[in-house]
């Protein structure tokens, strides 16, 4: 689960909005109907409200972050991504948002599949276990990684399913989704550049955000 | 009141309610859910603030088992403040400066809506217990019935926790396109098991009691003050929690240091609960008890839309927001859960959250910060959204 400290204020939405959320916010259509799951304080949802004019929803863990989404106006429910999922309807959502927290769930791949149900497309960011920084702490330490982007050891973590971008993509072929857009981004937040191949990805990129849509059977 | 009856306090705000009345003739009965009419009727209710020219800043509070539509006013009856000035003002969350707030007495009552208190024009006498039994659908249709002759066509917003979160849920499924925006708090779309075994308890104590007299006791000039106060101490445990009865009494000895080894008040708990079963019966009529209890046990949202609660909720375009208490263990989280995946299954919009705290069922009445915050920030969202600065 993301922690909602780390999230921008509500004053920064428009200057200082997180690389990631904007990134986010432009695979969405202007006037779509958007769940975010695991929405922290409600900052992407805030920023695709006021520049996309989307009807936004969410779903959070802590309380905390509900009450600063109930704050601000924004229809937040709390709950998780492992449970609330079934009620919602089929094509309930245009785009169903996972932001930073595939890897907080139990089961993400039954996770992944209720979004590709709920949403005609998902967007789904998260850490890449792959990263170059993340290989050599494990290779030179011989120790769970413990970066900027990943301050957790391993004991109090929240992220009981790491993966890398190329597991992702595998498990994306598994639950038959179509990837429409894919990006990582570096440790400074920018993308990295879209015409190298996977395996460059894969190390340089700390997260990975994708666009899916599910391929009608 | 002159009659021939005995009239007992709790009786003084029934006919000639000491707030704003409306009042409708035998022509235009009120239709029950048990299928018979009420009529001539009244409901009493209280105004604060102003309706603004487009009638578009209605909010309408709906009150618990025991409230009235003194929300907050001075209590006629009590001499207390009103009973939700924390939630219901100037600059609070339901801002008495903005907003237009409407609360009024639910039908089966006893402070001047009709109920089994109020005098059968048939009789000259009280209903008593032929009052028919009446529903929650019932209280929020009577209350449509008000907004009707208030010539407001949509609430901006309803509000209630407990019974009055249970009407908040029917305004929402019975007249959808006149609610936009709805706060249950601290409620279920049904009324538990475990909930009705415990308004049946109340009601057994008030029926037990031999000056109850049959449920006729305002004729024969008898009250059953001993039984409704039992029912009232049960039901009062209810409303809070282990915790917060151990924070605030603990096993302290009331005004002694030991034990007098007799059925005295020893304990402070017990102290406490006789005095809320006393003061209780000063201001609540026992019928209105056994009636409105009954209103609560009946309710079961999803029973009239085929057992979906979805189904209740949709196509719906108001907004909602549900809130509990981790704490609640007579309307816990779970029921609130309910109600949200309801609505999540009908793709309605909806945020929930639960409140932290160790008070109970009761902390919804209470100084709950989180709650005001959450409450506040989805009204000015709503009001906002409805145009309203």
């Amino acid at each position: 689960m993301t922690d909602a400290a780390t999230f921008s204020s509500p004053d920064a939405i428009s200057d200082g909005a997180r690389l990631d959320f904007l990134l986010v916010a432009d695979m969405v259509a202007p006037g779509s109907r958007v769940l975010d799951i695991g929405c922290g304080d409600g900052s992407l949802l805030a920023l695709l409200r006021d520049t996309k004019s989307v009807d936004g929803r969410g779903i959070e863990l802590s309380r905390e972050g509900v009450n600063a989404c109930l704050a601000k106006g924004l229809p937040v429910i709390q709950g998780d991504a492992d449970t609330d999922l079934a009620d919602y309807p089929d094509d309930a959502f245009d785009y169903v948002i996972l932001s930073q927290t595939i890897q907080a769930t139990r089961q993400p791949k039954i996770v992944l599949e209720q979004l590709l149900r709920i949403g005609r497309h998902a967007i789904v960011s998260f850490p890449n276990f792959g990263h170059w920084r993340v290989r050599l702490d494990l290779l030179l330490k011989g120790r769970m990684p413990v970066t900027e982007n990943l301050p957790y050891a391993w004991h109090n973590t929240p992220n009981i399913h790491f993966c890398t971008i190329r597991d992702f993509v595998e498990l994306c072929r598994e639950v038959g989704a179509r990837m429409e857009k894919a990006a990582a981004l570096d440790a400074g937040g920018h993308p990295v550049r879209v015409t190298l191949p996977w395996w460059v990805w894969n190390l340089l990129g700390e997260q990975g955000v994708f666009l899916l849509t599910r391929i009608r059977k | 009141m002159n009659s021939a009856f005995q009239t007992p306090e709790p009786r003084s705000q029934v006919d000639d309610p000491s707030s704003l009345v409306a009042r409708f003739s035998a022509d235009e009965p009120l239709m029950l859910d048990a299928g018979v009419p009420v009529g001539p009727w009244q409901i009493a209710y209280q105004t604060y603030g102003a309706l603004n020219a487009d009638k578009s800043n209605a909010v309408l509070i709906c009150h618990a088992l025991t409230g009235d539509q003194h929300v907050a006013n001075v209590s006629p009856v009590t001499g207390k403040p009103g009973w939700w000035t924390t939630m219901v003002g100037p600059g609070r969350p339901v801002d008495t400066d903005r907003f237009f707030v409407i609360c009024a007495n639910v039908i089966g009552g006893c402070m001047g809506t009709t109920g089994p208190a109020s005098t059968d024009p048939r009789t000259g006498l009280p209903y008593a217990v032929d009052f028919p039994v009446i529903t929650i659908r019932d209280m929020v249709r009577a209350q449509a019935a008000l907004i009707d002759r208030l010539g407001i066509e949509t609430l901006f917003c309803v509000v209630g926790g407990s019974m009055g979160g249970m009407q908040v849920l029917q305004w929402a499924a019975s007249y959808p396109d006149r609610v936009f925006a709805a706060l249950p708090i601290a409620t279920a779309a049904r009324h538990s098991a475990q909930n009705i075994a415990f308004h049946e308890v109340g009601r057994q104590a008030v029926m037990a009691d031999p000056d109850w007299r049959g449920g006729r006791y305002l004729v024969e000039g008898t009250r059953p003050t001993k039984g409704l106060a039992v029912a009232r101490m049960g039901a009062h445990i209810t409303y809070l929690s282990e915790m917060a009865l151990h924070r605030k009494f603990g096993r302290n000895y009331q005004d002694r240091s030991a034990p007098t080894f007799s059925f005295d008040a020893d304990f402070q708990i017990e102290s406490y609960l006789r005095y809320q079963g006393l003061s209780f019966v000063e201001r609540f009529d026992a019928n209105s008890y056994l009636y409105v209890t009954r209103a609560m046990d009946y309710f079961d949202l999803a029973a009239e839309h085929d057992g979906s609660l979805a189904r209740a909720f949709k196509g719906s375009a108001t907004r909602f927001c549900v809130i509990s208490f981790t704490s609640d263990w007579l309307f816990p989280t779970s029921d609130s859960r309910a109600i949200v995946h309801a609505l999540n299954a009908a793709a309605a919009s909806v945020g929930f959250v639960e409140i932290d705290s160790d008070k109970g069922h009761d902390a919804f009445l209470l100084d709950e910060p989180e709650m005001f915050a959450a409450t506040r920030g989805f009204i000015d969202a709503a009001a906002r959204a409805r145009g309203l600065a």
